[in-house]
């Protein structure tokens, strides 16, 4: 049914297009003068059917779901959802709907095949709905359209504000989804404040987000003080900002200053390369090779290395950043004037002299942005540290350990089923909403410095 | 002139510089050694992480399969009893038929013997006969995959000097392998599975077709809803909108959400589409639109930058004959902008199509052993079929990550190398 909608719409707005661009068509042939040519007027009746009737179609689609649930849920018989909880009023109407799509396991109470029934019909109803609401809205604004042709409209005017109000729209959907990030941590986070209070988040030093999901179920008490996990988040980061600075930066210099055009347009690209990398790939390469070889390392040694220690997710994540920084600082070393490199080079500094000396501070600002947004990275990054480093959290600062991280945190709590009403979820969305914070803040700092300087030598 | 020693001769400046030029030259050559060293561990790693994928990964393109001679007993499968009937007893019969050495009375040892063949096979037997219901009674020669611990012992990753309790399969297991591969049942192809299948528990049986296709279904929906988009807002912003503040926020705005992290994008479809909206979970379309969400910025970046190629020259020729500003940009300025937007817009489904994080949260890494047939069936995506796998603790499932990691790498740089085309073939210089 939602199909046959889409294709009446489409149907609609060619017929539409047509009988338009015939009339105005016809109006010309008659001998007076179109102010828009023929194809705007067919095109003013395309948009202006195709633009709401879409809009309906999806909204219906949207609600569709919530408001039979809704109506098939109030009109149980009364008394049955008294007393129980919202997970097991979800269980009944998930009952009902699969009852409902014929997948029948035992004998159901009689009302809940009622209630399927009910079920069946509404949608039916609905889905009937949508198709004669498409019919009638496109039918009528055919006609209205169709009214609208005559020599003197302005069709071309029409078509351009429907135009610019689509771009306009195109625009804020940035902005909608930031409102929608920001509002969907908040909202979650609220939740999760009132069950936890601020100051045990903020200054608890243990987490132990499991909880009995029963009340008789010997389980953890739960804490949910995040301070192990971003220290944890720290210490990796660390890590991995230590090993991608100096082999970042040393590569961007003697790719800018040192190699020959050759050997920068063949190493540029294979740099690249490490960044196109999927995170995924690199966690299956760290607890592949990386972690064995670091725990092998550590006992030739005579090192005690925990099987996810923190070097081993750090160290892949700074392999990952390296391109990363090393385009940063190269951006930042071209883009230091080339009378500050002559300048030096005439007064007989080496090339190492110049770098080192002065394009290496004169570059200090863009470089820095460049690694605040590689730390911003790192702090964000996932799927390395989901695969290669801790689940529990440790308050510690030995790589050597196995950390837990934010972004671990949030993906444990949330994989598998989940509902939206206990504080194990709730805590995956405050650990979602400190960690938006905290890049918001580096990646704005950052940006603001690589812009400063830019604006310094243009 | 002649009274002064030479050893309290004042320097001149060039005997200085002289004297220092070795110490400076060397801490050139050392600043130079240690970039050198610097490119030289990235592209040790980089070639180190994919030497490593290849090592592992290359085994899973061949899969280990026994070829049998099998009667379909009409006593153990009556055709009025089909789909039903006792499949795995008729294939145990085809291969204790083969193995002079195993008692086939002897219900333990049949049912050692017979763990060699894959538990998808009876499943391959039982449709090949379902579909025709003739071969009842005959004698037909059927090719099926090894289960995973023989695969890994034709494969060599197992090995036979390992103390026998400690082996996964015993002596007895061994020698009727052995025995097999003398009688030439045992033989190696190209893991066609590989694609074909979708996934598994048995490694033998586990393909990436479902996963495949989840990519295909979310990328799809990713573009449908990210290029036109992406290209409006892209338009607006360089050549319609008005310097103001809103503009302005909204420019910061788009910057910004570059940088977020891809698990917030996963919260967010998380709390808004399943939560609010009630979309189902698992399903590639509520995939593709957090995909698109984020693919979003990196196409109205790359856009601009194409746009802003475009000459003003172009635009003045265009508005001189007559031409409304719209008539402008959508008739001249973005076709010829459009390899570069292309360009952009495949970097950015490619970036999207290594992404795991958001699809991990939303459920596209449940286990489903069927390949979606729309965007709205439950299905997973390559990046979360690879986690899956790397996550299961089958031996099998190791060699099988990895070459899920070279067909992901694959698919990357071929969209990486039709962006890189595109680029140099339609580039133009003004």
């Amino acid at each position: 049914m939602t199909t046959l909608a889409f294709a009446i719409l489409l149907a609609a707005c060619m017929v539409a297009y047509a009988l338009n661009r015939r009339a105005a068509t016809g109006i010309r042939d008659g001998g007076q003068r179109l102010h828009s040519v023929s194809g705007y007027h067919g095109l003013f009746a395309l948009l202006m059917i195709l633009v709401p009737v879409l809009v309906v179609i999806l909204l219906w689609l949207v609600l569709q779901g919530t408001v039979v649930n809704t109506l098939v849920m109030s009109s149980l018989p009364d008394g049955t959802l008294d007393g129980l909880g919202k997970g097991q009023v979800d269980l009944i109407l998930a009952e009902i709907q699969s009852i409902a799509g014929g997948r029948i396991f035992g004998e159901p109470e009689p009302w809940k095949i009622v209630a399927a029934d009910r079920f069946t019909g509404l949608l039916q109803a609905a889905s009937l709905g949508l198709v004669l609401v498409t019919v009638l809205l496109s039918l009528a604004i055919m006609l209205f359209a169709r009214g609208k042709v005559s020599a003197d409209f302005r069709a071309r005017q029409g078509v351009e504000k429907i135009i610019s109000g689509l771009m306009i729209f195109c625009s804020v959907v940035a902005v909608f989804t930031t409102v929608g990030i920001v509002a969907s941590l908040a909202f979650e986070t609220v939740k999760f404040l009132k069950l936890v209070p601020l100051t045990e988040f903020l200054f608890g030093t243990s987490w132990e987000p499991q909880i009995p999901i029963r009340a008789d179920q010997v389980a953890a008490e739960g804490a949910f003080g995040w301070l192990p996990v971003i220290v944890g988040t720290i210490v990796i980061t660390i890590v991995a900002i230590v090993i991608a600075i100096p082999i970042g930066l040393l590569s961007a210099i003697y790719l800018n200053e040192f190699a020959p055009k050759v050997v920068r347009s063949v190493c540029k690209p294979i740099l690249e390369v490490l960044a196109g990398v999927p995170t995924v790939v690199y966690g299956f390469f760290a607890i592949l090779v990386v972690a064995p070889a670091i725990r092998s390392l550590g006992a030739a040694w005579g090192i005690d290395v925990a099987p996810n220690t923190a070097l081993a997710a750090g160290g892949v994540m700074g392999i990952m950043l390296v391109p990363f920084i090393s385009s940063f600082a190269d951006d930042a070393l071209s883009a230091v004037p080339g009378s500050l490199r002559d300048g030096a080079l005439a007064l007989g500094a080496t090339r190492a002299e110049t770098v080192m000396n002065v394009l290496f501070p004169a570059a200090i600002p863009g470089i820095v942005g460049g690694v605040l947004l590689a730390v911003s990275r790192a702090i964000g990054e996932t799927m390395i540290v989901v695969m290669a480093a801790g689940l529990m959290a440790n308050l510690t600062l030995n790589p050597l350990e196995s950390v837990t991280t934010v972004t671990v945190q949030i993906v444990t709590l949330l994989i598998g089923d989940t509902s939206f009403d206990n504080p194990k979820t709730l805590a995956a969305f405050a650990l979602g909403m400190m960690l938006f914070i905290v890049t918001l803040i580096i990646n704005i700092f950052a940006l603001r410095i690589v812009r400063k300087y830019r604006e310094a030598y243009d | 002139m002649t009274d002064i020693s030479s050893g309290s001769v004042p320097l001149t400046t060039n005997e200085k510089v002289q004297a220092s030029l070795g110490r400076r030259r060397r801490k050139q050559f050392i600043l130079q050694g240690l970039g050198i060293g610097a490119i030289s561990i990235a592209f040790l790693m980089l070639f180190i992480l994919l030497w490593s994928q290849i090592a592992t990964g290359y085994k899973a393109f061949m899969q280990t399969n026994i070829t049998l001679e099998i009667f379909i007993d009409p006593e153990e499968v009556p055709t009025e009893r089909l789909p039903r009937g006792n499949f795995d007893d008729v294939l145990a019969a085809a291969l204790v038929a083969n193995l002079p050495g195993v008692d086939a009375s002897d219900r333990a040892a049949l049912r050692s013997a017979s763990g060699i063949l894959s538990n998808g096979a009876q499943f391959d037997l039982r449709d090949r006969i379902v579909e025709n219901p003739a071969l009842i009674g005959q004698t037909i020669t059927m090719r099926m995959p090894v289960s995973d611990p023989y695969d890994q012992l034709y494969k060599e990753l197992l090995d036979r000097e390992t103390p026998e309790n400690l082996r996964r399969l015993d002596d007895a297991q061994i020698a009727n392998y052995d025995h097999l591969v003398e009688i030439g049942a045992i033989g190696s192809r190209i893991n066609t599975g590989l694609i074909t299948n979708a996934d598994s528990r048995f490694p033998e049986l586990a393909g990436l077709k479902g996963a495949l296709m989840g990519s295909f279904w979310a990328l799809l929906t990713c573009f449908l809803i990210a290029f036109p988009l992406g290209i409006g807002a892209a338009v607006y912003l360089e050549e319609f909108a008005p310097k103001n503040k809103l503009s302005d926020f909204i420019e910061v705005n788009i910057n910004n959400l570059a940088a977020v992290p891809s698990v917030v994008f996963g919260l967010l479809a998380l709390s808004v589409f399943i939560g609010w909206f009630g979309l189902p979970r698992s399903v590639p379309f509520v995939g593709g639109l957090t995909l698109a969400l984020m693919t979003m910025p990196t196409i109205i970046i790359a856009t601009r930058a194409a746009l802003k190629a475009v000459p003003p020259s172009i635009r003045e020729a265009a508005l001189g004959v007559g031409a409304s500003r719209q008539q402008v940009v959508f008739g001249h300025v973005v076709p010829l902008a459009m390899p570069g937007i292309l360009t952009g817009t495949i970097i950015g489904l490619a970036q999207a199509l290594g992404e795991t994080a958001p699809l991990l949260l939303i459920g596209m890494n449940a286990f489903i052993t069927s390949a979606p047939g729309t965007p709205f069936d439950s299905a997973t995506a390559l990046p979360t079929q690879i986690f899956i796998w790397a996550d299961s603790p089958e031996r099998g499932f190791v060699s099988r990550t990895s070459a899920a990691i070279l067909v992901l790498l694959t698919f990357l740089i071929m969209m990486n190398a039709i962006a890189i085309y595109l680029r140099s073939k339609f580039e133009r210089k003004w």
